[in-house]
């Protein structure tokens, strides 16, 4: 099976680990991921004034992309590309002003109006895929780790464009579970993690990621998985800073949610590149010998 | 043109006075407004060539001539339409009525630089241009490029960290700023492109093996013998040796020809 | 806290002009102060969500000229999904800052932003915060 693939700018750098682990783990599912042609950034974060246009713009490019290359679905992986792109989609949809102004300015591109759907991952597995196989692929299962499923903000929210409703965390959960791990929810999954306001005086993102990190360990948790390059920043990055300034007491070291279904898929872990996490996520994966294949 | 002897016709000598210029015999012209000036120029004339039939003197905006220094960008649009274009003066030739005015200097942020100290990593330029992520990728760029460089695609690039395909993709920007001229992000994009260039010339792209290993050759002595032979022949034996000389001869597959004299090898 | 009411301290026309940029009708706030209990930056905020909503209803925004609270909002639409009127405050918190960004100013200046900062973050957090914060 192919599926067109949005990976956007984080993801060929800085979170090169999220890609990777991720395409490898859907070719071990018989997934063959095909990156869309000449994509370019999409912005992010979605821009809320009524009388937005131009920021559309750079999502709207990489949907015709997807759409010129005859794609009915468009997968991504990181969160905020998730929800940039699929309100983007729905405005090219629903309404008509405007994606009649949008056509119009973009008159190097072909006309678009909502045909391509944005999918992320971890809806894609649950229908395309489904637990229940992957269960069965599993070779390496997660026994003994205690993840948290962090969902951060813009993967349900606002809810015409969430994953699954808000307050409810069945995907993730479902996925970690299927992996063989404990899965340890905690009341601060969908609590934002600061976002961009780490370059905003970072003392608030900080100490909302502090909370975070906090109530997972409280919940018993030893591990977070996320989907978000941000959210990984703010929770995993900074967590050195934020114990060396005594705002956690208990390290907890985060993963993308695709390195944990590589790993359990047997998938070699170099695949995951590990280096670009805290050295504290391949530590805890060794202890638990989640890393040796079947 | 005089004509030396007008005693057979009463020919009118014409030359130029004041603002006034000489049209070649038969010339159809054509009305361009220049800065909102309307002028009547001949209709086979660049933009460039146009201007100074109307008495312009290009001070600054013009330089090579020949489309590829940069210094003349203009922006013109035809009269009854909206629609902006942009070209090289000295490249792009009237049309009737064509309103236009030129762009010689866009003053583009432009970040002050070690090429030796910053290394060959992307945050390096990330660092030295943060506006580079204030692309809305609208495409106005690459729009106004008269170079067709997809300068959309290379600001892209870089975004991801993707030094060598910037480059690459940058590589027949003329740096006439028409790019910068039209970005609501403010970004420097043809800056920040010379500077994609130059990392990936000095830390990332290949080095050429077969050029270190002759100046190793050249520094150890390989061929002070043959230099100093060479120094030390007449003008009669050098023409000789010239003359003679073993040449292998084109379309031969590497190594599939040998010289006969084979000292020097 | 009191507030008096007048033709001289309050500006219809800013309540028409933050409704139209938002396209929320911020009039349908009854003060329940949810938004104020989801949001996570509170902590950093002069005003509380709920605070700016009752000054924009009754069009009194001078009055929060200096105030942090749009500037330190992460757009995570915590206080939109939970409001029990339907308004979309994440929308409210855009258009205040872009009342202000429009008016050609950036609240962070990407050229000041030290380069250690830029090399460690993702890209996305950049082209957030430039998006968010910057004209």
């Amino acid at each position: 099976m192919k599926i067109s693939y949005y990976p956007g700018c984080t993801l060929k750098s800085k979170a090169a680990n999220l890609e990777a682990a991720a395409v490898a783990a859907l070719a071990a599912l018989g997934i063959d991921v095909e990156e869309i042609d000449r994509w370019n950034c999409c912005g992010a974060v979605f821009s809320l004034t009524a009388d937005d246009l131009i920021h559309q713009v750079g999502p709207v490019r990489n949907l015709i992309r997807a759409k010129e290359k005859g794609a009915a679905q468009l997968l991504t992986l990181c969160s905020m590309c998730y929800n940039t792109l699929a309100r983007a989609n729905r405005i090219m949809r629903d309404d008509a002003v405007k994606r009649d102004t949008i056509n119009r300015f973009m008159d190097d591109e072909i006309d678009y109006a909502g045909e391509v759907e944005v999918v992320h991952m971890l809806t894609f597995l649950e229908r395309e895929v489904g637990w229940q196989k992957i269960r069965e692929k599993i070779r390496v299962p997660l026994e003994g780790l205690r993840v948290a499923p962090y969902y951060g903000c813009t993967l349900q929210r606002p809810a015409e464009v969430g994953i699954e409703p808000f307050g409810s965390f069945n995907l993730m959960t479902g996925l970690l579970s299927a992996l063989g791990a404990t899965v340890t929810p905690f009341d601060a999954a969908d609590k934002c993690c600061g976002s961009y306001q780490v370059l905003n005086g970072e003392a608030g993102a900080r100490s909302t990621a502090a909370v975070i990190v906090d109530r997972a360990a409280a919940a018993g948790a030893e591990a977070l998985a996320t989907s978000c390059p941000l959210c990984e920043y703010n929770l995993g990055k900074q967590q050195g800073r934020l114990l060396e300034a005594g705002q956690i007491a208990t390290a907890v070291p985060t993963f993308y949610f695709t390195q944990l279904l590589a790993v359990a898929l047997g998938v070699a872990p170099e695949s995951c590149l590990f280096e670009l996490n805290d050295a504290a996520s391949l530590d805890l994966l060794k202890t638990k010998n989640c890393l040796v294949a079947a | 043109m005089c004509d030396a002897d007008n005693t057979t016709t009463k020919k009118t000598i014409r030359v130029a006075t004041g603002d006034r210029a000489i049209l070649p015999e038969g010339a159809k012209t054509i009305p361009i407004y220049i800065m909102g000036k309307k002028y009547d120029v001949p209709e086979t004339l660049t933009i460039m060539k146009a201007m100074e039939f109307a008495g312009f003197k290009f001070l600054r905006g013009a330089g090579c001539r020949g489309g590829i220094c940069g210094a003349c960008p203009t922006v013109y649009r035809m009269a009854g339409d909206y629609k902006l274009h942009y070209g090289l003066a000295c490249q792009t030739v009237v049309e009737a009525n064509m309103y236009l005015a030129q762009i010689p200097f866009f003053p583009a942020n432009r970040a002050e630089y070690n090429i030796e100290e910053i290394g060959g990593g992307a945050e390096a330029i990330h660092a030295l241009y943060p506006e580079l992520f204030r692309c809305v990728a609208c495409n106005l760029c690459t729009k106004a490029c008269p170079m067709d460089v997809d300068v959309l695609g290379y600001i892209s690039a870089l975004k991801q960290g993707n030094i060598k395909k910037a480059a690459e993709l940058s590589f027949d920007c003329i740096q006439c700023g028409l790019c910068a001229s039209r970005c609501m992000g403010e970004i420097p994009q043809y800056h920040i492109a010379q500077l994609a260039r130059r990392v990936y010339g000095r830390y990332i792209q290949p080095r050429a093996e077969h050029l270190r290993k002759r100046v190793e050759e050249i520094e150890s002595g390989k061929y002070d013998a043959m230099l100093a032979d060479l120094s030390a022949m007449s003008k009669e034996e050098l023409e000789k040796c010239y003359v003679e000389r073993e040449r292998e001869p084109d379309m031969t597959s590497p190594g599939a020809w040998q010289p006969k004299e084979t000292r020097y090898l | 806290m009191t507030l008096t009411i007048t033709a001289q301290t309050i500006s219809i026309r800013s309540i028409e002009q933050l409704q139209e940029l938002s396209g929320e009708n911020v009039k349908l706030c009854m003060q329940c102060a949810t938004c104020t209990g989801m949001c996570p930056m509170t902590a950093e905020m002069d005003h509380s969500p709920r605070k700016v909503m009752h000054l924009a209803q009754f069009g009194m925004l001078d009055r929060l000229s200096d105030s942090n609270t749009w500037w330190k909002c992460a757009s995570c639409h915590a206080c939109t999904v939970k409001c029990p009127r339907g308004i979309d405050i994440a929308k409210v918190m855009e258009a205040l800052r872009q009342r202000v960004l429009r008016t050609n100013k950036n609240y962070i200046e990407p050229s000041a932003l030290p380069a250690e900062r830029i090399a460690e973050l993702p890209q996305i957090a950049m082209v957030a915060a430039f998006r968010k914060l910057t004209s």
